[in-house]
């Protein structure tokens, strides 16, 4: 077995000018000898789009892959509330340092420094880069740029285009990329699942992919792989994740040597639509950016069962507010999300089910007017209204966290470098940024720096080192295995003949991640999903059912290779919970809190990134990167 | 609630199609379409039936993936609304539902309601971009943009793709998508030094691709889930006049 020296690789030097300094000494190579490279790109959101296309503008040829019919369908197209830069375009305050600091704090110190401020650094070349592009963000009369809030930071420094700042964001990659597609830099392979990381001699130089129309297994070559594939909150059955997300290209990748890093860090976003019946396929999000105007309350009284517009303003809790008078309703994800859990656990929650608190504009309406109030956030309000059939701007939404992010991700170095030489990882399937706890509008900024500003320099450094392959190499043992073991995988799912639906196992699995590895963990809980989860793994590999034919489009077969790569990961995101004896951000255990229940974390024992190392045998093994804090000083994070 | 639905069914776009008929009992009106269509496919799956393959992804009405025809009518009955945003409390108990895929040359069958749209990539390829390299940018409130413009770039921009428009129109046009992007950038500074080669090339492609003559019905933008309006057709032409001068 491999053993693992876990080294950012972080230069030394001071934080302000590092970035700058290490980027002019990388490699470098003219366009003329970058046209000797290949490199594979997996993924075409905001990371995969943005790399590829400023990959062929450097010119490599890039081979880019999604399981969508267009790169434009990719997830990150469904971001609502908007891109943080530290512009201070408002002078209220804004820098680089304090966007760093926030990043950093709201991660609760699970980040690592010298990632972070490189990311702070880079987040004002984004939106200028996104402007050069024609995004059309929300502006002021003057023609200047508008700006909002977001949680967990007392500057206006998000930048956003109504509620649809992802959509406009990745159209705009997207037409980088078609660019660059019409220039013959770039190939684009539509409809095409990443089903295996090829090494040759320790490197990644190739994948394994199923065209989801023919069903055809084929391999590609290349110098270096790029996976940009997202996150992993599909784990959870329910997510506001789009339905197709998928962890499957990181765990191949994870089984191949990739090592993941803080599995069990998943993010619950406070304000989503409740859960209403047992047919819900998926969870829809209301952009925290209603925050800004909304304000979140229970009854006072448990089991009220008045109507919200009927409860008295002295007898309703506006618990945010009360609990937390500094930032109010814009505190952290994290801890809104646990809030309402607790009240709800109360027995204050509202709705049939019990499971939701309420998001009131009328205090905003009175005083701003409902017009105010629906250009801000007009397209949320149709879609909340067109959900659950209310009408938010007559009485309150009701709100109830969901998963919607995840933090954790495949363990990359300063140059998001995996574990495995020359395959990257950028965007949300890597873990680097974001600590215990991602704060909004920061995902944008992240899949966008990783993609325009970072992975461009670190793997044409890679690449100007390495000696391009002189002619395609799928012909070598290494790629024909590695196919042969995706079409045994294939034909031995399409084997079983049980009765069960994919579909079904997935929400079985689901309820148990998010009964005990969700929005609280104990002790007790874990041990149980250690042992629940195998026999979730026995069901799907003796019960499922998968109808039609393989070689021809076969939408079970997709969601069932998805699906068994999301029993293993749950099984790690358990151990990695389990192993964190502390509370931290979005990791909440609950033997590990404050009196005012708050996360105690322990900086003493677990200030590490934990990195896991996969046996097939045996339990998974853990790496610790130790995470080392130079220029800020670790502090009980208090939003009071 | 219960349903009678007929859904197309085509293996592929080399075989013949046909409806076939399929019943659901005590749907819940509260969930949305295309839950009811998982709640067949998991029916089917369990008979060792075909699922129907259709396209969805994000469920929020924005990916741009679902789409085709509900008795008729691209996304269905509900105006503004995409088929994932759809629920079945636009129906009424013993509704008679036709599902079938958006029909036009330019976007062949891939599987029963799931059809291939790549065509809709190659007119963006073909100049619906600002030509503007990583890096190479100035600072971004040195363009300043005035609120009227931006506003309406967006509303252009809002376009998600989805081929409604298509299907919408008689002559299988595709002018209100290549419209969309057209005005979006053309309303903006950025965007206006390639203006003229922009609109030639994407108005060439559409053609290329196999997309009809649009003779402004309006059935498009009537059907656009975004509802993407009308004028950016007519900025789309006079744009297409202006690089003839």
């Amino acid at each position: 077995m491999t053993q693992f020296n876990l080294f950012s690789k972080a230069p030394d030097g001071e934080l302000y000018t590092k970035w700058e300094e290490y980027k002019s000494n990388l490699k470098k190579l003219t366009p003329k000898e970058a046209n000797k490279y290949k490199v594979i790109v997996i993924g075409t959101g905001l990371a995969g789009a943005s790399a590829s296309a400023t990959l062929a503008e450097n010119g490599f040829n890039v081979h880019a892959f999604s399981f969508h019919e267009s790169p434009r369908r990719a997830h990150s197209i469904a971001a609502q509330g908007g891109i943080n830069a530290a512009k201070n375009y408002k002078s209220d305050g804004d820098s680089v340092m304090r966007l760093f600091y926030d990043t950093i704090k709201g991660g609760d110190f699970r980040s690592r420094e010298d990632n972070v401020y490189r990311l702070a650094e880079i987040s004002k070349n984004i939106i200028d880069q996104c402007v050069a592009q024609g995004v059309p963000f929300a502006r002021e009369y003057g023609g200047l740029l508008d700006n909002r809030s977001f949680g967990g930071v007392q500057v206006s420094r998000t930048f956003y285009a109504r509620g649809q700042t992802g959509q406009q964001l990745l159209l705009g990659a997207y037409s980088a990329l078609s660019r660059q597609m019409e220039n013959k830099k770039v190939r684009f392979y539509s409809r095409h699942d990443m089903l295996d990381v090829v090494l040759v001699n320790g490197k990644a130089k190739g994948i394994v992919t199923r065209d989801l129309i023919s069903g055809k297994i084929s391999t590609h070559s290349a110098d270096a792989v790029i996976l940009a594939t997202g996150g992993y909150s599909n784990v959870y059955y329910l997510s506001t994740n789009a339905m197709a997300s998928n962890v499957t290209a990181n765990w191949r990748a994870h089984r191949k040597g990739a090592l993941f890093a803080n599995p069990s860090f998943t993010q619950i976003h406070p304000t989503c639509i409740p859960v209403k019946n047992d047919f819900q396929s998926k969870l829809t999000l209301m952009s925290e950016s209603l925050r800004n105007d909304g304000r979140v309350w229970v009854p006072k009284k448990k089991k009220d069962q008045r109507k919200a517009t009927d409860i008295p303003e002295d007898e309703r809790d506006y618990y945010l507010e009360r609990i937390y008078p500094a930032f109010g309703n814009l505190v952290p994800r994290d801890v809104a999300s646990r809030r309402a859990k607790e009240v709800c656990d109360e027995g204050r929650g509202v709705g049939p089910t019990g499971y939701a608190v309420y998001l009131d504009f009328q205090k905003s309406i009175e005083e701003k007017g409902e017009d105010f109030i629906r250009e801000k956030y007009g397209n949320l309000f149709d879609m909340y209204q067109n959900i659950t059939d209310e009408n938010p701007y007559k009485t309150p939404m009701k709100i109830y966290p969901a998963v919607h992010y995840t933090m954790g991700g495949l363990w990359v170095d300063y140059n998001l470098m995996t574990t495995i030489n020359g395959l990257f990882s950028i965007g949300e399937s890597n873990f680097s940024d974001h600590g215990a706890n991602r704060l909004g509008a920061s995902a944008l900024m992240q899949g966008l720096a990783d993609g325009y500003f970072i992975v461009p320099h670190t793997a044409m450094d890679f690449l100007a080192k390495e000696k391009p392959l002189e002619k395609d190499i799928t012909d070598m043992p290494e790629f024909v295995d590695a196919k042969k073991k995706t079409e045994e995988e294939i034909l031995k799912l399409m084997k079983v003949d049980g009765d069960l639906a994919v579909d079904e196992v997935h929400r079985e699995l689901g309820k148990i991640v998010w009964d005990k590895v969700g929005m609280a963990r104990n002790e007790r809980d874990l041990k149980s999903a250690l042992e629940e989860i195998p026999k979730v793994k026995e069901k799907f590999w003796n019960q499922i059912s998968i109808p039609g034919d393989d070689k021809d489009v076969n939408q079970e077969l997709e969601k069932a290779l998805r699906i068994k790569d999301f029993i293993e990961l749950a099984e790690l995101m358990a151990h990695d919970a389990l192993d964190r004896n502390e509370s931290c951000g979005a990791h909440f255990r609950e033997e590990y809190q404050t009196d005012e229940n708050e996360a105690k974390r322990n900086d003493e024992e677990f200030k590490y990134v934990a990195a896991w190392d996969y046996s097939e045998e045996e339990n998974p093994k853990l790496y610790k990167e130790e995470l080392k804090y130079k220029n800020v000083k670790l502090k009980t994070r208090s939003y009071k | 609630m219960n349903i009678n639905l007929k859904i197309w069914r085509q293996k592929s776009d080399q075989k013949d199609g046909g409806l076939r008929s399929y019943r659901l009992e005590n749907i819940d009106p509260n969930i949305s379409f295309l839950e009811m269509l998982d709640i067949l496919n998991i029916k089917l799956v369990k008979e060792k039936k075909d699922p129907v393959a259709f396209d969805h992804d994000c469920r929020e009405g924005i990916c741009g993936s679902c789409g085709f025809m509900i008795n008729g009518r691209p996304h269905g009955p509900q105006k503004a609304t995409t088929v994932c945003q759809l629920h079945m409390r636009a129906f009424n108990n013993e509704d008679n539902i036709l599902l079938e895929p958006f029909r036009a040359e330019s976007f062949p069958v891939i599987k029963d309601l799931s059809v291939d749209r790549k065509s809709f990539d190659r007119i963006i390829s073909s100049g619906g971009y600002v030509a503007v390299d990583t890096g190479d940018v100035i600072e971004a409130n040195s363009i300043p943009v005035a609120k009227e413009d931006a506003d309406e770039a967006f509303l252009s921009s809002a376009c998600i793709g989805c081929g409604a428009c298509v299907a919408a129109c008689k002559n299988s046009s595709a002018m209100l998508f290549t419209a969309a992007k057209v005005s979006h950038l053309s309303l903006l500074p950025q965007g206006e030094k390639e203006g003229k080669e922009r609109v030639v090339n994407m108005v060439a492609t559409m053609d290329e691709e196999g997309f009809g003559a649009c003779t402004n019905t309006g059935a498009c933008s009537a059907e656009c889930p975004k509802e993407i309006a009308q004028t950016n057709i007519a900025r789309l032409n006079r744009e297409f006049i202006k690089s003839k001068i």
